[in-house]
């Protein structure tokens, strides 16, 4: 019994003095003061995030137009958000961009990790801060610059192609090629990040690991398999969860490249429900399409906090 | 020759014993990936190389990188073709006012979790993580009715207000607070300070390296934000610099790429110019409000 209880790690109780609370202490002015420094945020957060989720939840089941008053229609939405050929396509693009997007990203962002990792680079700083120079720019600026890029008649990017042969001819027209230009601008602007996080996880694998390897005569992609990989485990869940959840959302260059076409070939999740939430001011289908988003979202974070339980022990400190 | 004369390190990692300054295989590493490098930085240099191109070399064929002849037309037609002074303001007023805001609330509610004992902290820091996961795409429509109820779009309180506390930012100032020690504040209550006296005398002076890491972590997202400025203005002069130099291009855009350009250079300055000044720091608050 005694043992048990001493087990168990002992939460701080302040003394009355200190702020603690006892019989005594529930005073008003120490409510008033509690109440004053999580009011602000707790309104913000209650009118802005509590509040929309509830009232997403309760458009989604009605015809809202933004004129009129909304009747109750059922699941009649979520039966159009899976049933409508071109909300289906629009699931399979975010499908086929997280596809597509995720893996590019990672092995981009580790390969430059461990180059820069490497000691026999000189000037690490430099390469560090200078890859990591796209993620300051938004992704609506990268794709100006990337639609210059490969503009058919004067992008430079694509007169050096053909310099060499290769003929990509209009990439944003083109329905084979749109989706892939769309997830290089996104790995490009986010590459700089995961390749920061990577780094951040090399550092933490101890040298000896790499001493003890070299000693039993493992070469340099044995040692990458056998060590660095496997000690890499947690921080490649992490980037995977936070890049799918990332890809979710997709629009940004979207929007600016793109638009959705060429025949809805880059139409996403988010751009469908722009263009029915305010565009088309089908408030309660766009509520609808929200929620599926949301839940996909509430998934996959799932999974990553089931994964890392981090947050969960940080709470008990 | 210098190798002889300076100590001998172990060495490091997986650096194999040929790790010396006269190594000539780690400089053609060294310029096989500055190549990589350059090569991957192509479109900023375009960006800045652009803004600076007259409008005939803009489009000429065949493509140049470098302009034969500098020019600051670009910019001047920005100016002139734009409320662009308008939309920087905008975009220092909207990011700014988020990043001030957001500091101030997130820090009262987490020092409140961190250090206010009271019942239902522990459910509450819970809530506040679960809503963590919320992506704001999911929640727009009911928001966007909400700040248009208020009579609150196309004014800052609707870009702001929205975003003047995050369940992120409360999240991660907890974090730290509960990591400094309570002996610090403890000595000011023996002594009679108040809670609002030791939050804002001993707590934030002792934080400002989460607060300042958090702080440049809301600015960039909030600055380099589309869709948010896209869905609660729509008065080219309220917009942000993001948001209107969307609305002028993309398919059927109507300035012309040097101008583009110029602006575009204009929107990345200010992040660039604070990334210079900060950069470890500001790599490391990328991070580590990644990883949190």
């Amino acid at each position: 019994m005694t043992t048990q209880n001493l087990a168990r790690p002992r939460r701080y109780r302040p003394p009355a003095q200190l702020g603690g609370r006892t019989p005594l202490n529930g005073t008003f002015k120490r409510r008033a003061t509690i109440v004053g420094f999580l009011a602000p945020a707790l309104i913000i957060l209650g009118a802005f995030v509590a509040w929309p989720m509830i009232s997403a939840l309760q458009l989604s089941f009605t015809d809202a137009s933004g004129f009129g008053t909304p009747e109750f229609v059922g699941l009649d939405n979520y039966v159009r958000v899976f049933t409508d050929s071109e909300i289906l396509q629009s699931m399979g693009n975010t499908a086929l961009y997280a596809v597509l997007f995720t893996p590019t990203a990672i092995v981009v962002a580790l390969v430059l990790a461990l180059v820069i990792n490497s000691p026999r680079l000189p000037f690490r700083g430099f390469f560090r801060s200078t890859l990591f120079l796209p993620f300051i720019v938004s992704l609506a600026v990268a794709a100006f610059a990337w639609s210059y890029l490969l503009d058919p008649q004067i992008g430079l990017l694509n007169y050096w192609l053909q310099a060499v042969g290769i003929r990509i001819g209009n990439v944003l027209q083109d329905p084979a090629l749109a989706m892939p230009t769309v997830v290089a601008v996104a790995v490009w602007k986010s590459f700089g990040f995961y390749m920061v996080i990577f780094l951040a996880g090399l550092q933490e694998i101890p040298t000896s690991l790499y001493e003890a390897a070299q000693l039993d005569g493992a070469n340099g992609w044995k040692r990458f398999t056998n060590v660095t990989f496997p000690m890499l485990s947690n921080t490649m869940a992490f980037v995977v969860i936070v890049a799918l959840i990332a890809a979710l959302q997709a629009f940004d260059q979207i929007y600016v490249l793109t638009g959705g076409g060429p025949y809805r070939s880059t139409e996403t999740i988010v751009m469908q429900i722009y263009q029915s939430g305010f565009k088309d001011l089908d408030l309660g289908f766009a509520s609808a399409l929200s929620y599926v988003l949301l839940i996909v979202t509430l998934l996959l974070s799932l999974v990553q906090f089931l994964f890392f339980g981090r947050r969960s022990k940080d709470i008990n400190s | 020759m210098t190798a002889l004369v300076r100590p001998r390190v172990l060495p490091s990692s997986h650096a194999s014993s040929r790790r010396r300054r006269g190594d000539p295989m780690r400089w053609v590493f060294f310029a096989s990936f500055l190549v990589v490098t350059f090569a991957l930085m192509l479109p900023v240099t375009i960006i800045v190389l652009t803004a600076f191109k007259p409008a005939s070399e803009v489009n000429a064929f065949p493509p140049t990188l470098f302009p034969h002849q500098w020019t600051l037309s670009n910019f001047e037609a920005i100016f002139s073709e734009l409320p662009f002074g308008r939309l920087i303001l905008n975009s220092f007023g909207f990011a700014g006012g988020v990043t001030v805001f957001a500091l101030v609330f997130d820090s009262l509610a987490a020092y409140a979790l961190a250090r206010l004992d009271f019942r239902g902290s522990r459910i509450l820091l819970i809530v506040i993580i679960a809503s963590l996961m919320i992506p704001f795409q999911a929640t727009l429509i009911p928001i966007y009715q909400l700040v248009s109820q208020l009579g609150w779009v196309n004014t800052f309180a609707g870009l702001i207000a929205p975003r003047a506390a995050d369940a992120f930012g409360i999240f991660f100032l907890r974090q730290f607070f509960v990591s400094l020690p309570r002996d610090l504040d403890n000595a000011a209550r023996i002594d009679g300070a108040s809670e609002w006296r030791v939050f804002r005398s001993i707590i934030l002076p002792n934080a400002v390296p989460a607060l300042l890491t958090l702080g440049i972590f809301l600015f960039v997202n909030n600055w380099n934000d589309l869709l948010w400025p896209l869905v609660f203005t729509t008065d080219q002069n309220m917009g942000t610099i993001t948001s209107g130099l969307t609305l002028l291009t993309g398919p059927g855009g109507i300035i012309p790429q040097g101008v583009m350009m110029a602006g575009a250079l204009i929107a990345v300055l200010p992040l660039a110019i604070m990334f210079l000044l900060v950069q470890r720091r500001f790599i490391e608050s990328v991070a580590s409000t990644g990883l949190k």
